[in-house]
């Protein structure tokens, strides 16, 4: 078990890790945080593999990845 | 559940003042995982630039300076010179190392100053509105080269990691990119190579990165990495350009 958390107020939809996720789980909400970007979302935490691919191509940082321990 | 991946306790929780999409940040997240991993934070003053990068004294939780434009390195060696045990490093973009900065990456290289200098190559002016750099690609389009940088007038791309490894005082020299997790990983291990040059004393270290600038390339973000990929990458030489004996067997 993986889970993605996106960290509102960090993210400005540049779409980056949306692009390299591998399970194309990630898309851009409608919901805008405090400076007016539309920030990321997960469409489905079940499919999330911990890969932290997103997190490592994110610009600013605003993702966090936890991951069951082995 | 574990956290794999969390914010380095080397950043402030200050967002970045960068434009979305831009690399500035990922560069900015690897110098400070590579200084908690080295647990260096304490120890370590950073040099900010002028340039987009000019506020990184928020975002880091370091020590830092600031300098003048182009002078960061010579701020940085006065710092260590002064303060030996301490780390020091310039984080600084083109147009500052290889632009109004030239003179001193040369001359910090030559007498093998004990600095680490990190050069974010995006081969324009950023912040000051996307002008032509000595950095910029034959035939790039700039605010001030809107037919194309002609190279006849204003001179091929300058080489900065290539110049520099040709100087017996540098004695860990890279060249990346950032524009893949893969590639991104490679620019970690370069960073934290340069660091730990510094921390046995071995002389100069510098890693540039190749970043980009979707705002003054007028591209998305995503456009912008396929566009160093397939522009920048082929001009300028990658990989680590020079790795000295002492630096090989750290
Ligand atoms: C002495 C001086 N000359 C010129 C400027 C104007 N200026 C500010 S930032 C900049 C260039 C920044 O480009 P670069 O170093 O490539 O960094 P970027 O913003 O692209 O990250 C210039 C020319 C200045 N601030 N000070
Ligand atoms: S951790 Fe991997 S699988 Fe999960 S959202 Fe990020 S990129 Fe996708
Ligand atoms: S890469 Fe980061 S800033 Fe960009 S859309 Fe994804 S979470 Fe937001
Ligand atoms: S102007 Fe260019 S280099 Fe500066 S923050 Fe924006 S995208 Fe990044």
């Amino acid at each position: 078990m993986a889970k993605v958390k996106v960290i509102e107020k960090y993210c400005k939809s540049c779409g980056l890790c949306i692009e390299v996720c591998p399970k194309k789980i990630l898309t851009i909400g409608d919901k805008t945080n405090e400076k007016g970007y539309f920030t990321v979302i997960c469409t489905d935490q079940e499919k999330c593999i911990g890969c932290t691919l997103c997190a490592k191509m994110c610009p600013d940082v605003a993702i966090e990845v936890y991951k069951d321990k082995k | 559940m574990e956290k794999v991946f969390a914010r380095s306790k080397g950043l402030t929780d200050v967002p970045f003042s960068f434009c979305p999409g831009c690399t500035h940040g990922i560069i900015m997240r690897l110098i400070a995982e590579v200084l908690e991993e080295l647990d260096i934070i304490e120890d370590t003053i950073g040099i900010s630039p002028v340039g987009c990068a000019g506020f990184s004294q928020d975002f880091f939780s370091c020590d830092f300076i600031g300098a003048a434009h182009g002078r960061a390195q010579a701020v940085g060696i006065g710092a260590k010179r002064a303060l030996p045990d301490k780390i020091v490093f310039t984080y600084q973009g083109d147009g500052d190392i290889a632009a109004i900065g030239t003179q001193h990456a040369i001359h910090a290289a030559a007498r093998g100053e004990k600095i680490t200098s990190i050069m974010v190559n995006n081969a324009i002016f950023g912040m000051t509105g996307g002008q032509m750099a000595p950095t910029s690609l034959e035939g790039m389009k700039t605010v001030t080269s809107p037919y194309g940088k002609d190279v006849s007038t204003t001179g091929y791309p300058i080489d900065m990691p290539t110049l520099v490894a040709n100087l017996p005082g540098a004695v860990y020299v890279a060249s990346v990119s950032v524009d893949s997790p893969k590639n991104i990983a490679q620019a970690k291990k370069a960073i934290k190579k340069a660091f730990k040059v510094q921390q046995a004393g071995l002389g100069f270290s510098l890693v540039s990165l190749l970043s980009t600038c979707p705002t003054n390339w007028n591209m998305s973000p995503s456009d912008s990495l396929k566009w160093l990929r397939e522009n920048m990458m082929p001009v300028y030489k990658m990989g680590e350009l020079k790795v000295t004996e002492e630096v090989e067997s750290l």
